[in-house]
């Protein structure tokens, strides 16, 4: 508190000042006491407390800095405190570029040279006190609270940090108290705390090694992981470890080394990493957004694939007896998924609905009950409850990952954007470090200098007004690109809308009076027709999509490109939207009419036929769009140019064929595994493509940002519709009646409602069981209004933090920019000083200003 | 410093170190002697793991990259280099580096001596430092090493020129440059000085979120 009265005071000597400008000494009388006393007492503490508030952001603090130069010896970073004796052949280096600089005396710059946020950046000793500073909060806060994981990343470095760079004698042995210091508290951190904290200090390896290899950090866990791997026995005796606590830490180590291999086989599992690194070195960032989310896409559908192929595939697979294919296979149905597929593990339909038992399967068709049927095995193992929890517990562990990826993508990209400083951003930040060929080096920093340009002129011209004519003519050229869009995508709904009708009574007809001469693969054929006229709109619209938008002419490339999304996204979720209808609402509700055994299995086969002709679709797309295009276009138009890979579009395309995994994966158990073979090769495919046929995009692409948009797309229309669907097949449509894991129940969700009644007869303490599956399962509507009222005050308080926290960052902001403001103000307020009393006193400012390098 | 450090750590390991199981027969030296290199293999990968963002397999294949860079120079196992050290040229000639304009800078920000000599351990960090995993604090800091050509703590004028030359390759006219310079110091400089402190490149950095993907290089 001492140190805030000071300041005080020196805020009351300042005004006074202001009030009568005569009494320059008395003012630098007061301000060099306030050195001398702030030297002595070390106010850190008294800092920290007024950085506090600092803390709630780390996007706006000024005070961070802590740029070592670790090759630096002790002696030049301590004559680096000396602008003007630089050994580094940089004379004056404060001096460049500054108008009044010239002016200032060499005192005000050794003062300036030595503030805090100055010297921040040249010392080891400034960072290891930060670094102290932080172990220190860490430990406080793990003590309040042992759970919290985050630590501050924005601690002022106290001012005692400070002290050392100046002081001739005590710089040294400082150091290394605070060394000691550190390296303490990093010992009493828990192990990964420290390995974080380890690795984010910005000194190098060998001083981090020193750190770690301290011999307080060479800690009993090394040691003791060490003789696990060598010698346990002998080991333990030589350590001096209690014999209690043996059994513990042997246990403890045979964990942590378990776990150890699990993360390293994780790591090692870096699938594609020298195709990506091509691929970026060539392409840039923007493109390899493309691929990771291929792969990101690939390991939700492993994870979907692992589940119910752990679950119901291997169970139904082992149990069962064995294929009873009719039909020779005719290769068609690798296209259809019919034939000899459809009584296979791969569709619903041929899925038991009894209890799977050791030795002794039991099927009982047509039966209401799922009961044993007294057969006195010790493996239970029942189908239809494994059926329902299975495709429950992956979609909810799906939209989990899901949500946690969008919530990390969205911390990372967006954020509160003022954008100011767009020219230094793209100075500083737009340059690729990942691109390795040369040509497509030359085009970045060509395409950095036309967008420099580009900025440059924007900042000449500020906002020129558009005549009201030109503006009128873009906006109704904007009206008639957006109704064409609209009305070709409504067109295509209706069109699909009443073929799949048209289809639908094709099929009942045949069905009706089936026609023993007409060939089965004709009518095999005829199922293919659907598929590929939506394959066909999805191919050709956004081509369409694509002419409308080069007419309309969007002066901002972001802005284009997210009008395509939404045009593209717009047809994907209507014709998705027809054909849900069309499973649902026609097939599954009057499945007697196509004289359908088993309607899942059809709806499963479409979803799978879909998802072959999407494959197809884009083979056919990447040959001829791409390769065939090229060489048209080289070989006869004699143009240099080669198409462009448009990133947008091919995501799509990726989200859209998820979907269909996600919506079949009730049906068709195996879908996924289809959808991991469809990703395997299309990664190659696009790969090789890209690689002969494309030249890098010459738009810049925001990946980062495209990525979260495109992960948002992913769980909120693609995800989410999936999961409203298949909720809606469990929960209000009738299962067939004489195949699949559900046949005699009224719904799916019934099957929990026998085993939870099986549970109650023969254990009657799980009563309370029941009482919950009815008010949860049964009648969801309570269940359902009271998650929604949480979902909706949960989402509103984070709303409410956010919005104060936004309001937190502009004052921060405000600060930051009324401290440069006091900064200059102080600055040239002490050259005044000095200039006055350099005649009288230059000793005097020169003890000054050694002393007040230590503030 | 160095020597009683060297000491403390070899004292520790003699000290901690595992295989001292028949000492009837050999003397614990020497069958310290017998399984040292393997032992500080697992030691030193399990230390630079725990300082850098890689783990030991990716430790293992980076120094099998720093072993090709001067066959002659580095030997193929992975102890028992403290002192070697690879010349920038040789560095800057990996592929990851070869056509970036920053190559030098960034090998220079990362020796320890300030000349662009690398050991091992600056090796790693550096790509440690430009991995996928680092955060952004990490980031920013060595960024602004790199961009800091005259190795005074600020970004200055004449920083920014050498900056933008290599950016574009020369293709700006002078005075667009000297404009660029200008606007863009005016637009992040929060103390007036006229130069950009680390204070103001980072508050800079952290409105821009391609910086993260940008400023990264897959080894």
């Amino acid at each position: 508190m001492a140190q805030s009265v000071n300041f005080d005071q020196f805020a009351d000597h300042l005004e006074e000042d202001m009030e009568s400008p005569v009494d320059e000494a008395a003012v630098h009388d007061s301000f060099s006491h306030l050195i001398e006393e702030q030297a002595l007492g070390f106010p850190g503490d008294f800092d920290a407390l007024q950085m506090d508030p600092l803390d709630l952001d780390d996007e706006a603090r000024d005070d961070v800095g802590y740029l070592g130069y670790p090759g630096q010896r002790p002696e030049e970073r301590y004559q680096q405190g000396h602008p003007h004796v630089d050994q580094r052949g940089h004379p004056h280096v404060e001096q460049r570029g500054h108008p009044h600089v010239d002016q200032w005396s060499s005192a005000t710059l050794r003062i300036l040279s030595s503030m805090p946020s100055r010297t921040i950046g040249r010392s080891r000793g400034a960072i290891i006190s930060q670094y102290y500073n932080r172990t220190m909060q860490l430990r406080r806060r793990k003590q309040s609270r042992p759970s919290i994981r985050d630590f501050s990343r924005s601690s002022r470095p106290s001012i005692r940090g400070y002290g050392g760079v100046d002081s001739d004698l005590g710089d040294f042995t400082e150091e290394e108290t605070k060394r000691e210091r550190l390296v303490n508290n990093l010992q009493n951190l828990s192990a990964s705390d420290r390995v974080r904290m380890l690795r984010a200090m910005p000194l190098s390896v060998s001083e981090k090694t020193e750190f770690r290899c301290s011999r307080s950090i060479l800690a009993v866990e090394d040691v003791i992981r060490w003789q696990e791997t060598f010698r346990p026995e002998r080991s333990y005796s030589r350590s001096n470890l209690p014999c209690c606590s043996q059994c513990k830490d042997s246990l403890i180590i045979v964990a942590r080394q378990t776990w150890y291999s699990c993360l390293s086989l994780l790591s090692s599992l870096q699938l594609w990493h020298t195709a990506l690194k091509t691929v970026s070195g060539r392409f840039g960032t923007g493109v390899l957004s493309y691929f990771v989310f291929l792969r990101t896409l690939l390991f939700f559908n492993i994870f979907l694939f692992s589940v119910t192929g752990l679950f119901l595939v291997l169970p139904q697979a082992v149990f069962s007896s064995g294929l009873n294919s009719t039909t020779g296979p005719s290769g068609l149905e690798l296209l259809t998924g019919g034939g000899c597929f459809t009584e296979s593990v791969m569709f619903y339909g041929y899925y038991t609905n009894a209890t799977l038992k050791e030795h002794c399967v039991q099927k009982e068709p047509n039966s209401s009950t799922v009961h044993q049927m007294g057969c006195h095995g010790r493996l239970y193992y029942n189908m239809p409850l494994a059926y329902f929890f299975t495709i429950g517990a992956a979609f909810l562990f799906t939209c989990i990952i899901l949500v946690y990826t969008m919530k990390k993508l969205f911390g990372q990209s967006f954020r509160i954007d003022k954008s100011q400083s767009i020219l230094a951003m793209k100075v500083f930040c737009s340059w690729d470090f990942k691109v390795m060929k040369k040509t497509s080096v030359k085009l970045q920093s060509e395409n950095i200098s036309t967008q420099l340009k580009e900025l440059l002129a924007e900042v000449g011209r500020k906002k020129e007004k558009v005549p009201i004519p030109q503006k009128l003519a873009w906006i109704s050229m904007n009206v008639l690109g957006w109704s064409l869009c609209l009305g070709s995508t409504l067109a295509c709904v209706v069109a699909v809308h009443y073929f799949s009708e048209y289809m639908h009574k094709d099929l009942q007809l045949r069905a009706r009076n089936s026609n023993p001469s007409e060939s089965p693969l004709v009518k095999e054929a005829s199922l293919l027709a659907l598929p590929v006229v939506v394959s066909s709109i999805n191919l050709l619209l956004p081509g369409f999509f694509n002419t409308v938008a080069s007419v309309e002419k969007y002066d901002s490339p972001s802005m284009r490109t997210y009008v395509a999304i939404s045009r593209n996204l717009m047809l994907k979720v209507s014709v998705l939207g027809i054909l849900c209808f069309h499973w649902l609402g026609r097939i599954a509700a009057d499945p007697q009419s196509l004289k359908l055994k088993c309607w899942e299995t059809f709806v499963g086969q479409e979803l799978y036929r879909f998802l072959v002709m999407d494959f197809i679709f884009t083979i056919l797309d990447t040959f001829f769009g791409e390769f065939l295009w090229r060489l048209f276009s080289q070989k006869l138009l004699r143009r240099k140019r080669k198409p462009v890979f448009d990133i947008a579009r091919n995501v799509l395309e990726l989200i859209y064929g998820q979907t269909l995994a996600w919506m079949g994966v009730l049906f068709t158990p195996l879908l996924p595994a289809v959808q991991i073979l469809k990703l395997l090769c299309l990664f190659y495919m696009k790969k090789t493509s890209l690689m002969m046929n494309c030249q890098v995009p010459r738009k810049p692409w925001h990946a980062s940002h495209m990525t979260t948009v495109f992960i948002t797309l992913l769980c909120f229309p693609s995800f989410l519709g999936a999961a409203v669907c298949v909720t809606l097949t469990m929960w209000s449509i009738k299962p067939s009646q004489s195949c699949g894991p559900f046949r005699g129940l009224q719904t799916m969700i019934q099957s929990g409602k026998h085993w939870v009644k099986q549970l109650e007869s023969t254990n009657s303490n799980l009563a309370w069981l029941s009482w919950v599956h009815t008010y949860l399962v049964e009648n969801p509507v309570v269940f359902i209004f009271f998650m929604v009222m949480i979902f909706v005050i949960v989402i509103y308080f984070h709303t409410q933090v956010v919005d104060g926290q936004r309001k937190i960052i502009t004052l921060l902001q405000d600060q930051i920019e009324n401290e440069g403001e006091d900064k200059k103000f102080l600055i040239t307020r002490l050259q005044a000083i000095h200039e006055q009393n350099r005649p009288s006193s230059s000793q005097r400012i020169r003890g000054t200003s050694e002393d007040s390098s230590d503030y | 410093m160095a020597t009683s450090h060297a000491s403390v750590s070899s004292h520790a390991k003699a000290a901690h170190n595992p295989k001292l199981q028949d000492s009837r027969c050999l003397s614990p030296l020497l069958e310290w002697m017998k399984h040292h290199i393997e032992h500080q293999t697992a030691l030193e990968t399990t230390i630079l793991k725990d300082c850098t963002y890689f783990t030991r397999k990716e430790i293992l294949r980076l120094h099998g990259r720093y072993h090709e860079l001067a066959p002659h120079l580095v030997p193929m196992d992975y102890t028992n280099e403290p002192d070697v050290k690879v010349p920038l040229a040789l560095i800057v000639n990996m592929p990851e580096l070869k056509e970036n304009p920053f190559r030098n800078r960034i090998v220079e920000s990362f020796s320890e001596d300030g000349m662009g000599n690398l050991s091992f351990n600056d090796f790693v960090d550096m790509f440690s430092v430009l991995s996928e995993m680092a955060p952004r604090e990490l980031k920013a800091i060595y960024a602004f090493k790199i961009y800091d050509f005259n190795v005074d703590n600020f970004l200055c004028k004449e920083d920014l020129e050498k900056t933008l030359n290599r950016l574009t390759k020369e293709e700006l006219t002078p005075e667009e440059v000297v404009l660029v310079c200008e606007k863009s110091i005016e637009e992040s400089d929060l103390d007036g000085d006229n130069k950009l402190s680390f204070a103001d490149f980072e508050n800079m950095i952290s409105r821009a979120p391609e910086f993260l993907s940008t400023f990264h290089i897959r080894i």
